[in-house]
């Protein structure tokens, strides 16, 4: 069960969770502002729309939705 | 050097890989999930093991770009590879399709096959109230699904009307073991509403989805919920198959009895030679494995096989399509491109797609047109542009490769 | 559709754009036939940067007077042409690059542009992403950039408000003698006929010296604040000037979307639009030379275009000395998005037979060629 954070907040998450699960687990809805400033989240679940882009461990626009959670992995939405 | 290289690890895939193997060939597949199984379908039909023990199986990586003959260029979360291959079978798969309404960029609006994804994924939807909405069979996978997970499902929504419904019915009668399969989902959801001629016109909330409206005939109501899980059918991942100059047909990639594109070297199978649901796509797949592996008379085994599903499909693939009032849902001031934030009514006043793509910068973001596409089709007819490499955004550093070549 | 109009244009790209929009000024009867999309051709692919560029004097003439005409018309442009005050800093690698550097600056200075040399450590803190152990650069805090389909599409606008008709999905198929024949059969009589229709005006005015020069380009995600003014090496000016050779050179652009614009290649004698994997790597491995962090940037699309290209670097911009009727307005080559305002500007000036602010004799279709030197 890796631990991960979450915008500083210590999240946990079953085996094989996918980042995305884990900003959710946060309590987080929104993943990232659009160009106009709308609150988004993923739409398509399998890396085409882009929606649920997060940054991890200081690199931007990594697609949470297949990307698997790694212990100590530091995730930051787009505030 | 693998003789097969095999692009996508859903059904099609995996079937290719298989038939390929027991002829004998060597295959490497490359698939952008990090587990093999597919996005929309995500059948395990075929046992695991003998996947991890033939097959080098290249997961989380997607190919970006063909950059010389034999040669594929891939991408990880981490990093970057080259794959060289003596034959490749495209096996791409689908994607849904969103058309956008009112609320649809609500953080928990998500597509069905979305949600289905993002719940194996690790999201937890015990006691969510989830609504399924859109078009198609999957809508009653995603919502047994779902269920099975925990969620209340407080119904299926779907755009189709009973008549068109009946008529594919009277389809299902001839396929004994589709319409068992039917009533078993539906079974598997008493009590959950399936209403057809049933579609959602907006999704209200501030910074999520709080509630959404449908229209079913004259009358509108509106549910309280959690999530939205929408799709209005699914679109083939055909980008790849451009790359490679592959001839289209009005559903897909054009293929030969053999699944062989017009691309020598180059097969395909599966939902991106016309949507065509989970069996098309296993015999499809076959059929590939075994012509790639250079063994036609075990395809030609297949043929009939292939060609009755394909039939269904088809019938399939008609009675679920999206009706014209689904054109309307969107207002002037509804985006249409999630990526770069565009209206509708911005797009409209362009006349075909490269001007909105250069004028309003509809279809220029990182999606690369594979959302905001599909809807401007359906609302003003408008076929997308050829395709260039990087068929998916990739890292400059992936661009160049490790090897500098010359 | 009228039968004669004072001026007829072929090419509704920013040039064509440009001169539609100052002789309707000026109170001329004007029509625009654009085969496509309203700034599809150059205008499109290219990047868009707002430049005083020094390769000879009638080159900075040009661009120097062009430049100013942007920065008066800045405050007029709608929030989609995305002018954006980014300024350039041209890059040197050694002391070598630094000598050109400084002079650099005195020409600039001599022009009243403003310029300032940043050493090492400025040049560091102005991009903190440019790689340790550049020599320095020289700023010019004036030089912008813009999207050029929207600015194209704007100045149409402003053309057609003072009456201009502009018909998109018509092409010219013959421009001479007063005479535009189109595409779908009609013929309209002009007083002056324009060819503005970039690396394919040879095809109108056959004998032409304008040859393609191919370029490619890469944009990235959205990545504000990474780079911050437009980063040229001090050796695009040697990639530019070869005639001959296929070449790449650092330039990367900061867009007001926060994308980074990732250039530049030129190609002689290619003539498929396709994007050239080789050149494509050659021209990303030499922006990485510069900023090794763009390995880590995601790349979400790349394309081609064809600048059009003359044998002495400067553009053809006015009339023919065998029809006096027919003026060019093309040969940009990679300045075609700076210098579209002047020519038009020299364009209508010369129609008008007005004064025109700058001397307009190095630009004329008929001009003797020079030996181009550095100066």
């Amino acid at each position: 069960m890796p631990k991960l954070s979450v915008n500083g907040r210590p999240v946990e998450v079953p085996a094989g969770a996918m980042v995305s699960a884990a900003v959710a687990l946060s309590g987080e809805s929104r993943f990232r502002r659009s160009v106009t400033g709308e609150p988004r989240a993923p739409l398509c679940g399998m890396g085409i729309c882009f929606e649920c882009r997060v940054t991890i461990d200081g690199r931007q626009h990594a697609k949470s939705c297949q990307i698997p959670c790694e212990e100590g992995m530091e995730v930051r939405t787009d505030a | 050097m693998p003789d097969v290289a095999v692009i996508g690890a859903g059904p099609a895939g995996l079937a290719a890989a298989a038939r390929a193997i027991d002829s004998g060939a060597s295959v490497a597949m490359v698939d952008d999930n990090p587990r093999p199984g597919g996005q929309i379908w995500r059948a395990s039909a075929y046992p695991k093991p003998w996947l991890r023990e033939k097959v080098e199986v290249i997961s989380g990586a997607r190919v970006f770009a063909a950059p010389e003959p034999s040669v594929l260029a891939l991408e990880t979360f981490h990093g970057e590879r080259r794959l060289e291959y003596k034959h490749l079978i495209l096996a791409t798969g689908a994607r849904e399709r969103f058309l956008p309404f009112p609320g649809w960029t609500l953080p928990n609006v998500m597509g069905a096959g979305g949600l289905q994804a993002l719940v194996k994924s690790g999201l937890p939807i015990k006691d969510k109230r989830v609504a399924v909405a859109g078009s198609g069979p999957l809508l009653l996978a995603v919502a047994k699904h779902l269920r099975d997970h925990g969620a209340r499902i407080l119904l299926i929504a779907e755009q189709t009307s009973s008549p068109a419904l009946l008529g594919f019915g009277v389809g299902l009668i001839a396929k004994p073991a589709k319409a068992i399969q039917a009533i078993g989902l539906r079974a598997g959801l008493l009590g959950v509403p399936y209403l057809t001629g049933c579609w959602p016109i907006s999704a209200q909330g501030s910074e999520k989805l709080q509630s959404v409206t449908f229209r079913r005939g004259t009358r509108t109501f509106t549910k309280t919920c959690d999530y939205l899980a929408c799709g209005f059918g699914l679109v083939p991942n055909l980008e790849l198959a451009s790359l490679f100059a592959c001839n289209m047909s009005a559903t897909g990639v054009a293929v030969d009895e053999y699944q062989q594109s017009s691309t020598p070297g180059v097969y395909c199978a599966g939902e991106i030679t016309g949507i065509g649901g989970l069996d098309l796509a296993l015999a499809e797949g076959e059929i590939a494995g075994f012509a790639a592996a250079g063994k036609p008379e075990a395809a030609r085994r297949l043929f009939a096989t292939r060609d009755s599903h394909r039939k269904f499909a088809d019938a399939l693939e008609s009675a679920f399509a999206p009706r014209a009032e689904l054109r309307s849902l969107a207002s002037e001031t509804t985006f249409v491109c999630r990526c770069e934030d565009v209206t509708l009514g911005h797009v409209r006043q362009c006349s075909n797609w490269r001007e909105a793509k250069l004028h309003t910068r509809c279809g220029m973001g990182p999606c690369q047109g594979r959302v905001c596409g599909p809807a401007v089709e359906f609302i003003l007819g408008w076929k997308p542009e050829s395709v260039r490499p990087p068929v998916f955004a990739a890292r400059i550093g992936s661009l160049t490769g490790t090897e500098k070549r010359r | 559709m009228r039968t004669s109009y004072d001026v007829a244009i072929a090419g509704g790209g920013i040039v064509g754009a440009s001169c539609a929009a100052e002789c309707a000024a000026a109170g001329l009867s004007v029509f625009v036939a654009e085969p496509n999309v309203i700034g599809g051709g150059a205008t499109a692919a290219g990047m868009g940067h707002l430049v005083v560029m020094d390769d000879s004097p009638a080159q900075i003439a040009l661009t120097n007077y062009s430049r100013n005409l942007w920065i008066d018309l800045a405050p007029q442009l709608p929030a989609d042409v995305e002018y954006l005050k980014a300024g350039t800093v041209w890059v040197a690698a050694d002391a070598e690059e630094m000598a050109e550097v400084e002079r650099k600056r005195a020409v600039y200075e001599s022009i009243g542009v403003r310029a300032e040399v940043l050493d090492a450590r400025a040049l560091a803190e102005a991009e903190p992403n440019l790689r340790r152990g550049l020599a320095g650069a020289l700023r010019v805090p004036d030089d912008a950039v813009v999207y050029p389909p929207c600015a194209a599409r704007y100045l149409l606008d402003c053309a057609r408000k003072r009456g201009a008709e502009i018909h998109v999905g018509m092409a010219a198929r013959e421009l001479a003698r007063g005479v535009m024949k189109l595409s779908d059969g009609s013929k309209i009589a002009a007083g002056i006929a324009i060819n503005a229709s970039g690396a394919w005006a040879p095809e109108l005015t056959p004998g032409i010296e304008v040859r393609k020069r191919k370029g490619h380009l890469v944009i990235t995600d959205r990545y504000p604040g990474w780079v911050r003014h437009q980063l040229v090496e001090l050796g695009y000016l040697k990639s530019a000037h070869s005639i001959s050779t296929d070449s790449v050179a650092f330039n990367v652009q900061p867009r007001k979307t926060g994308q980074l614009l990732i250039g530049s290649s030129r190609q002689y004698g290619a003539e498929h639009a396709s994007i050239d994997a080789y050149m494509l790597t050659r021209m990303l491995d030499r922006a990485l030379e510069y900023m090794p962090g763009l390995a880590g940037i995601s790349a979400i699309r790349s394309w081609t275009g064809f600048r059009a290209a003359t044998p002495d670097k400067l553009p053809l911009i006015g009339p023919c000395d065998a029809d006096p009727r027919l003026y060019l307005a093309t040969g940009h080559e990679g300045l075609g998005i700076t210098t579209s305002l002047a020519t038009g500007k020299l364009v209508a000036d010369q129609i008008l037979r007005r004064a025109t602010a700058i001397p307009f004799e190095p630009y004329l279709p008929d001009r003797k060629h020079e030996e181009h030197s550095h100066a």
